[in-house]
């Protein structure tokens, strides 16, 4: 096992296209690393420079004490998962686990011990004598991970392995890959990942630390609570939590201290956990907040918002307002009690945002937030 | 978009009248269905008897032969095997037989073993002046096999291999054949990289990857290549008649040609015979692989 650092990693297509600008990630010994982004933020071209499947046209990758750039991938001590299995489609389910161990020579009863290892570990042994074909997508994708595991790589590297399950099936595997991870750790042979996805979920419930990326650059690198508290700028705060966060343009100024909001010609004063934590001036800024986090009041309340209702969605335990407040739309997640589910299309009600909770951007997309304090 | 009469529920009212129309449909269609297959099996017949007179013919006598356009024999005999085997030159048919061997193995292997390889380049790599090196591949796909023949036939004297086996099967040791070459870059991008990457990162180099992942999933192509290649090779006679010169190097082929060349009556049934046997081994080769065959060209045709 061993850790993994990304300095300035570039990545440059031979037609002159620029996918990834210069990345900086360390990924520590035995770390879960998930690296996650909207579809063509080139996590997935960053995993594969790791893995040496592409090409670094800038940087350096470094695994352990040894700069792997120029190193073929089987030299490089890792091992993949890739997201439709990619098994060995003439080979059964031993030779597919084996096939790194008997090419590198190992001795036969030392890859059987293995194999049994492994199998017993993701409760395969029932399968080993089937061809890929045979298997279900939850069995493949359980020896693939075998496949994975049976070399004890310095680093394990996940292209969106579960996206080919129905979401029973993910929600399972998700369990089983991050007990894995940290019954390797506990065995004291903990195992580096670095795990890319597309689903928050998946990002949020796995990882130990989050790197969030756009565009071939990083956004931000943090673990779970602190992305979702802190987030560092406005695409991080919208690409994180369910639904997204509300962010809306916005103006900031001061009323003896106390931060005044104007969205949509309503100004709104927020009392409390604000005021000591914006390091901008006033002007033009974009207001976010989660849709957990405003309170549902009586329309006309004080420091609230008031728009009107376009939308109810029962959930069951809550309900999710969609509020337009002039031109700009609002989501509120509310509990679902008598009140808010008599709530309908076309009510005027107020929504309050919690002091504490409320972010600010500076505008644009990838606006950075000024809500953080000065620590 | 749907049709909106698409969309009516199933329910007993709706389905009544298609269960009235089914009977209705169906008769015409059964009528229809004999005269298709009928039209069908008339013509196959046709197409299927030459062959059928053919091996009807070969155990006929001489005589009996043009007396009846029948085809089955009315004194089986296999005296036209016998005789056939013999043939008139110092050589039995098996020298022939063994001759065609000595072309047709070296050749299919040549070819099955270069194709994959150069197809594997193009499909999987990236190389400078990759694509105009293709363009010129496929060009020869265009080119007349008879231009080539004299510029062939000068160099290969030049070599010293005239009436030798050389000439017939080196130049398949080189993936001569565009043809093959394409249909397996066609058939191996059907196959997804994935595979070939797990066993890089598995550690496997170039040629593991190619003989251990690729040629194993490239196996029905394979397999079509190889007997594309025996069925031409076999039945080639413009490549043996121009490089083979002696008797006792003739393949099949030109060996059929001896009979009727050197006898005053042809013996008929004589060359039927070894017709019959010249086909036998494509025939039976084709019936093995069937199975592989046409799963070859069918996911070449189809997909990429």
């Amino acid at each position: 096992m061993a850790e993994l650092q990304l300095r300035s990693v570039e990545k440059t297509y031979g037609n002159g296209y620029k996918a990834v600008h210069g990345i900086d990630l360390d990924v520590e010994e035995g770390e879960f690393m998930v690296l996650v982004g909207p579809s063509g933020c080139a996590k997935s071209t960053t995993l594969r420079m790791i893995a040496g499947l592409e090409t670094i046209t800038g940087g350096e990758v470094r695994i352990g004490d040894t700069v792997v750039n120029d190193l073929v991938p089987g030299k490089r001590g890792i091992a993949m998962v890739f997201q439709n299995y990619a098994l060995y489609p003439h080979m059964k389910v031993t030779k597919n686990l084996s096939f790194g161990l008997r090419l590198k020579g190992v001795a036969k009863p030392r890859i059987a011990a293995a194999t049994d290892e492994v199998s017993g570990i993701l409760e395969i042994e029932q399968l080993l004598d089937r061809l890929p074909k045979q298997l279900s997508g939850g069995q493949a994708q359980r020896v693939a991970l075998g496949r994975a595991l049976i070399k004890s790589p310095d680093v394990f590297l996940f292209d969106e392995p579960l996206s080919n399950l129905d979401a029973k099936l993910r929600a399972s595997m998700r369990v089983r890959i991050t007990d894995l991870h940290k019954r390797l750790r506990d065995e004291g042979r903990p195992a580096t990942v670095v795990y890319v996805t597309h689903d928050q979920v998946e990002a949020m419930t796995m990882g130990d630390r989050i790197c969030v990326m756009k565009d071939g650059r990083i956004m931000q690198v943090a673990d779970p609570q602190t992305l979702y508290a802190r987030p560092a700028n406005a695409f991080v705060a919208g690409f994180i939590g369910m639904p997204e966060m509300n962010l809306v343009d916005a103006v900031l100024t001061r009323d003896g201290g106390v931060p005044q909001l104007t969205v949509a010609g309503q100004t709104v004063a927020v009392r409390d956990g604000l005021a000591g934590r914006i390091t901008a001036a006033d002007g033009p800024v974009r207001l976010g907040i989660r849709p957990q986090h405003l309170d549902v009041v009586d329309p006309d309340a004080a420091d609230a918002f008031t728009g009107e209702i376009t939308t109810t969605e029962f959930l069951g335990h809550e309900v999710n307002l969609h509020v337009r407040l002039g031109g700009e739309p609002l989501v509120a997640v509310t509990p679902a009690d008598d009140t808010t589910t008599a709530l309908g299309r076309g009510d005027r009600v107020g929504l309050k945002p919690r002091g504490a909770k409320v972010h600010l951007f500076a505008p644009g997309d990838e606006g950075e937030n000024i809500s953080l304090g000065t620590h | 978009m749907v049709d909106a009469t698409d969309m009516v529920p199933a329910t007993a009212a709706s389905r009544e009248p298609a269960t009235m129309l089914a009977p209705k449909k169906k008769r015409p269609s059964r009528a229809g269905a004999i005269v298709r297959y009928g039209l069908l099996i008339v013509v196959g017949l046709v197409m299927i008897y030459p062959l059928l007179w053919l091996i009807g013919a070969s155990f006929k006598t001489n005589q009996e032969i043009f007396s009846t356009p029948w085809f089955w024999p009315q004194n089986p005999t296999f005296q036209g095997y016998i005789d056939g085997w013999q043939t008139s030159t110092p050589y039995t048919f098996g020298r022939f037989f063994f001759n065609s061997l000595c072309i047709v193995v070296p050749k299919v292997i040549g070819t099955a073993v270069s194709s994959t390889l150069v197809a594997y380049g193009f499909a999987r790599f990236d190389f400078p002046g990759k694509k105009l090196l293709f363009g010129v591949l496929i060009a020869t796909l265009l080119l007349p096999d008879v231009v080539t023949r004299i510029p062939q036939y000068l160099l290969f004297r030049e070599l010293g291999w005239l009436d030798t086996f050389l000439p017939l099967f080196v130049p398949q040791w080189f993936a001569w054949e565009a043809f093959f070459v394409f249909m397996l870059i066609q058939f191996l991008r059907a196959i997804p990289r994935e595979m070939e990457e797990a066993a890089r990162v598995d550690g496997a180099n170039t040629m593991q990857t190619l003989i251990f992942i690729v040629v194993p999933m490239l196996k029905p192509a394979i397999i079509s290549v190889c007997l594309f290649q025996f069925m031409w090779t076999m039945n080639d006679f413009l490549g043996p008649l121009i490089y083979i010169s002696s008797v006792e190097n003739y393949p099949i082929s030109l060996a059929l040609r001896l009979a009727i060349d050197t006898t005053e009556a042809f013996n008929w049934n004589e060359i039927l015979a070894m017709t019959v046997l010249a086909l036998t081994p494509s025939l039976v080769v084709f019936f093995i692989a069937q199975k592989y065959f046409i799963e070859g060209i069918a996911t070449g045709g189809v997909k990429g």
